[in-house]
């Protein structure tokens, strides 16, 4: 039996003396050297990549072995110690946010490739081995991993399980979920536990697709079990332009409609393209309303079919100009403006805050056009980039968090868009997860017998909630205090009275 | 009519509010066409098919949404219709299968290894739970990361967790293009030609082995499948050859899949192991049919299931016993203790009072 998680006591005094008791006790199970307590060494761990949201750790612990995971679970549990896992903490939603009176347990020196099995399709890796090493370490197999997060350079599979990253090719592709196939690991309390299998499926309830999203709430991951896939020999990219917004959408939905899977479909806007076309000169189209970049992989045959379908039908959508990569260079050049979308709004406004919904295709125009009218309502810029294919929106709102009026503006605009998204029949985070950005947000999409039922599911796992307490569902004081009412699926009550 | 004001789910409300006042068990049933499969159910018969209709269904979206009582055949037949598919080919038993069936089965058919399993395909879903209260879980859009995803767990939940009343489903355009090849090879030749095939960038579809007969299905774009066969060799089978083929495998109509009940009574038994695809050949009595690429072997076999049993998690994977004169010793494999007690916390969290499908998964619960 555990001890109940400690609140948040009053004095800063507790605090340290908390602080004391929690190292202590660590240094039993975890050398003294992976034990960092004090304010210097603990600063870096204060926030993921969403900079805005940050708490200090009492302590932060980077263990080396397994036994010493199992160690600072069973020490922390036994003491009632919030424990906040985080891999390379380039997360946007504030999920490997410290907890002030927890442990921040640091899984970076996970960081092995255990084992890649060609003929298997399969690789295992640990938890803190990044998203693009294991494509590095699989491409003299002609083998590489599918989902490709803008952050993978640097993002850790095991933060990718946590969040189930998507990336640009999630649409053929599938997210995390769809190419993970084991995840083995510690519950709060320290019982090893294994989720799915490397056979196709495991005994009993399916409880992967539980674990893969859970953003470090249910279990702690330390190893991961990989499908590779083929390295597709060719991909090309067409890149075409839409004079105004409804024709780049409707596209969208016949490209889809004809039957074709673009590995990747990426939708401009204007504004963005401007942003971006600054920041890389990929020779992007500035008139156009919006870009569509729509990309097919395979064999050289399959492209060469798939990339003249593809243009017909854009073409016949009302494409204002089509221009097809030639080589990979140019299909590069392309892509680096999308991919680079992030750093180049970075540069033209002191902060801006990233969007996430997700929205049924059909809805892309009406949900642009409706961006742009609360841009000129709340008075801040908004440049938009979609993952057209999955109808995952990142409205890229641009403020100064210097300004407190700007912040509150922003986080208000950034409310509207994701409420919007629900109302559409979206949902209101696509990839990046709820973490402590959209806790509020939360309360709109999920009746209070939903969030109930999560926190079920929570204390199924974990039952003194141990790991990464209070983010991801809200409680019903929180969404009583927030006070927006729960929409459902578009089933809004009274839905015949106008709202604005 | 949305789903909250539909008679039918308001009839089902009070009857699983009722059963669960009483604590008695309720034996949820669609079409009834996999009563066979997994523990006997038990409990008083609730019909679940009376929820039915198809939602919304929205081609150029690659979504459907139906009501769990809708018949498998007719929410393939409209698909079909707009060139769409269940790329996951659940297999349909018999007639009268139901979408809720086939999602609290969670089966998937022989292409399950090239596209995913039904669980993949499953964006969202609206269960009743055991106090009567109708929940949502996802949605109509694959990137959707709000909450847990409860409703991918409801996918071959085999009803222990509530009533699932809607569900939609991510869809697939046909292929294009396909052929189907076939070569003669013994089990280790073919396991070996899955290997090898499975690291390269082919169309593959579904792979098959019975009787020395390696059966490859090819799809997707006409120019991938052309210069697949080409690469391939083998020998091309006619194209209803194919389909018949592909159909007896897929509804598990396949005469091997069907022991008589003279020979159930022998104490032969069919069973289900899936293991990973690269596990080398099982050493068992009987026959033995393999699907996806080597991820799933089947036996006829009157080995003990202690003997199926040891031999499939042996080999990193599980066995399942399908057709059997009776299952002593339980129908499925069993989760360690740490997941039990997980699975009992779920159990817990959406039927308080045990009355949906006691025991058809486990006896615990």
């Amino acid at each position: 039996m555990s001890a109940q998680v400690q609140e948040n006591p009053r004095s800063p005094a507790d605090r340290e003396q908390r602080r004391a008791q929690v190292v202590a006790a660590l240094a039993r199970v975890i050398p003294a050297d992976a034990i960092l307590s004090g304010v210097e060494q603990t600063a870096p761990y204060e926030c993921d990549g969403l900079t805005a949201y940050r708490a200090p750790p009492l302590v932060v612990v980077l263990p080396q072995t397994e036994s010493e995971v199992a160690g600072v679970l069973a020490t922390c549990h036994a003491l009632g110690v919030p424990i906040v896992a985080r891999g390379a903490g380039t997360g946007l939603s504030g999920g490997a946010m410290p907890h002030r009176m927890g442990v921040s347990l640091a899984l970076a020196r996970f960081d092995k490739i255990l084992r890649l099995d060609p003929a298997a399709g399969t690789a295992v890796v640990q938890c803190g081995v990044r998203n693009l090493a294991i494509s590095e370490a699989a491409a003299r197999y002609g083998l590489y991993y599918a989902p490709d997060p803008s952050s993978q350079i640097a993002c850790t599979i095991g933060g990718n399980v946590a969040e189930n990253s998507g990336g640009v090719h999630c649409l053929k592709y599938g997210l995390t979920l769809h190419n993970v196939l084991r995840v083995r690991g510690f519950t709060a309390s320290g019982d090893a536990v294994e989720f799915g299998s490397e056979a196709l499926d495991a005994p009993g309830l399916d409880l992967l697709p539980l674990v893969v999203g859970s953003e470090g709430m249910l279990a702690v991951t330390l190893e991961v079990s990989v499908k590779l896939t083929p390295k597709p020999q060719l991909a090309r990219c067409i890149m075409a332009s839409f004079a105004d917004i409804e024709a780049a959408g409707a596209a969208v939905a016949n490209i889809i409609a004809r039957g074709l899977i673009p590995a990747g479909l990426e939708l401009m806007d204007k504004p963005m393209t401007a942003v971006a076309e600054d920041y890389v000169h990929a020779g992007y189209d500035l008139e156009a309303a919006a870009i569509l970049l729509c990309e097919s992989d395979g064999t050289p045959e399959e492209v060469e079919e798939e990339i003249h379908r593809m243009t017909q039908v854009l073409a016949e959508s009302g494409a204002t100009r089509i221009e097809v990569s030639r080589d990979e260079a140019q299909r590069l050049r392309f892509w680096s403006g999308r991919k680079n979308a992030f750093p180049a709004s970075g540069g033209i406004s002191p902060d801006y805050m990233c969007m996430d919904s997700t929205i049924p295709r059909r809805c892309l125009a009406e949900m642009l056009r409706a961006i742009e009218v609360m841009s000129g309502k709340h008075g801040l810029r908004c440049v938009n980039v979609f993952h057209a294919g999955d109808g995952n929106l990142h409205p890229l709102i641009l403020f100064d968090a210097n300004d407190p009026d700007q912040m509150r503006r922003c986080e208000a605009f950034g409310a509207e868009i994701l409420e919007m998204s629900v109302r559409l029949g979206g949902t209101v985070t696509g990839e990046h997860g709820v973490g402590v950005e959209k806790l509020n947000s939360m309360c709109v999409q999920f009746s209070p017998e939903e969030r109930e039922a999560f926190f079920a599911v929570k204390r199924a796992f974990d039952p003194d909630g141990i790991l990464n307490p209070d983010k991801v569902i809200p409680t019903l004081q929180r969404c009583a205090e927030y006070g927006k009412m729960h929409v459902h699926h578009g089933e809004l009550k009274f839905a015949e009275l106008p709202r604005f | 009519m949305s789903l909250h004001e539909a008679p039918a789910l308001l009839r089902l409300v009070d009857q699983v509010r009722d059963a669960a006042a009483r604590r008695s068990p309720l034996d949820i049933r669609g079409g009834g066409t996999k009563a066979f499969y997994g523990e006997t159910p038990r409990g008083e018969p609730f019909d679940a098919a009376s929820l039915a209709g198809i939602v919304c269904y929205e081609p150029s979206e690659l979504v459907v949404t139906a009501r769990a009582g809708t018949p498998l055949d007719e929410l393939e037949s409209v698909l079909a219709a707009r060139g769409q598919c269940l790329a996951f080919e659940p297999p349909r038993f018999a007639p009268g299968g139901t979408v809720g069936g086939m999602v609290a089965a969670g089966l998937s058919g022989p292409s399950r290894a090239a596209v995913g399993s039904l669980r993949d395909f499953v964006m969202g879903a609206s269960l009743l739970n055991g106090r009567g209260e109708l929940l949502h879980f996802g949605g109509q859009v694959m990137k959707n990361v709000a909450g847990y995803d409860v409703s991918r767990v409801l996918a071959g939940s085999w009803g222990v967790l509530g009533v699932l009343c809607e569900v939609s489903l991510k869809v697939l355009p046909v292929a294009t293009a396909a052929e189907t090849l076939e070569f003669d090879r013994d089990e280790a030749g073919a396991l070996a030609e899955f290997a090898s095939w499975r690291s390269q960038p082919l169309p593959l579809r579904a792979l098959a082995w019975h009787r020395g007969r390696l059966v490859v299905r090819l799809a997707g774009a006409a120019a991938a499948v052309g210069s697949a066969c080409a690469t391939l060799g083998g020998i091309a089978v006619a194209p209803d050859d194919a389909r018949d083929f592909w159909q007896a495998l897929r509804d598990q109509r396949h005469v091997f899949f069907r022991p008589t009940p003279a020979e159930l009574s022998t104490g032969l038994a069919l069973w289900r192991l899936s293991l990973p695809a690269t596990a080398p050949p099982i050493d068992l009595p009987g026959e033995q049919m393999i699907e996806w690429g080597g991820a799933l072997r089947w036996w006829r076999t009157a080995a003990p299931a202690s003997a199926v049993r040891a031999a499939a998690s042996g080999m990193g994977g599980h066995a399942t016993l399908v057709r059997a004169a009776a299952k002593p010793d339980g129908a499925f494999a069993r989760p360690g203790a740490a997941l039990m007690r997980i699975h009992l916390g779920l159990k817990r969290a959406f039927d308080p009072e045990g009355v949906f499908n006691p025991g058809r998964l486990y006896a615990e619960f």
